[in-house]
């Protein structure tokens, strides 16, 4: 079941948890402004976060 | 322009994920027998078809705004992983995916294992195999699935899915060999521009965003991701060559 779990956790969010996290921020920020540059804008600030996480 | 853009997702996504594949399966062929590899080969295609089937008719069920938010969602996780993978080999940052090292670490591994015979078959064999088809099969089942019934369309992303796993397999039966030659790091970074892109058009969508100029739009985000994916690729490259000063 762990093993199981693992698995699901590695397919879906990967090596970085804040992709994830992120995203989901920026989808609800998205529903609540109702505006469509917000997702672009969120995904920039995600990418470079995790870029920076793996690099530093 | 939206049906090219899905079914040259697909294929590219299908694409790398059997070139992976392949690899494995020649390794097991080679050291554990034909028999068993292409047994685990064929147990993973049906797996893979008992999901895809179950999976299938129960998305074009869900309300497509709803499937918008969930497979947006998804599709960035996804693409942003490819990316950032693809960015920092791209920089320098992260060793280039190398299917003869690949293959050849594959192969060491396979020679070495135990011998363990289940069913008429080489147990390490037959799980190796069914194990690399299943998982890479996994992605292309779950991107195809998700494309597909977000445009409307699963007939048309499973062509290119399917175009790219009959190419890979025709070639790789006539090389018989790792398909090294196959520009595996560049088509994995197009293919995490493209999730990234139809993630955030489509999240964006299913979150209660409107597109202005609807869905051409799209070709607008692509440029915005191609940007920020070279711009990082461009800053982090400077960032390697810097000197240390003292």
């Amino acid at each position: 079941m762990r093993r199981f779990a693992r698995f699901w956790w590695d397919f879906v969010v990967g090596d970085d948890w804040v992709a994830a996290v992120g995203v989901v921020a920026g989808l609800a920020l998205t529903a609540l402004l109702a505006a469509w540059w917000v997702l672009p804008l969120a995904v920039a600030a995600v990418l470079v976060a995790t870029l920076v996480r793996a690099t530093r | 322009m939206n049906d090219l853009l899905l079914v040259l997702s697909s294929f590219l996504a299908s694409a790398v994920e059997m070139v992976e594949a392949l690899t494995i399966v020649l390794a097991a062929g080679l050291t554990r027998g034909w028999r068993s590899s292409l047994t685990g080969v064929g147990a993973a295609a049906l797996a893979l078809a008992v999901v895809v089937a179950a999976l299938g008719p129960a998305l074009t069920l869900v309300p497509i705004d709803a499937l918008r938010l969930v497979v947006g969602g998804l599709l960035l996780v996804f693409g942003l992983q490819w990316l950032r993978k693809a960015i920092l080999r791209a920089s320098g940052y992260k060793a280039l995916h190398d299917e003869d090292a690949i293959f050849a670490r594959e192969l060491r591994e396979a020679e070495t294992a135990a011998h363990e015979e289940r069913a008429g078959l080489d147990w390490y064999g037959f799980t190796l195999s069914f194990k690399g088809v299943f998982l890479e099969g996994l992605e292309v089942a779950f991107i195809v699935l998700t494309f597909g019934s977000t445009q409307q369309n699963i007939p048309l992303a499973a062509a290119g899915a399917a175009i790219a796993i009959v190419l890979v397999a025709v070639v790789g039966v006539l090389a018989r060999a790792p398909l090294a030659r196959v520009p595996e790091n560049s088509m994995k970074f197009a293919v995490g521009v493209m999730l990234t892109t139809f993630g955030i058009f489509w999240g964006a969508e299913g979150a209660g965003a409107s597109w202005p100029g609807g869905d051409a739009m799209i070709l607008g985000v692509l440029a915005f991701v191609l940007v920020l994916a070279f711009a990082s690729v461009g800053v982090l490259r400077r960032r390697r060559v810097v000197p240390v000063t003292a």
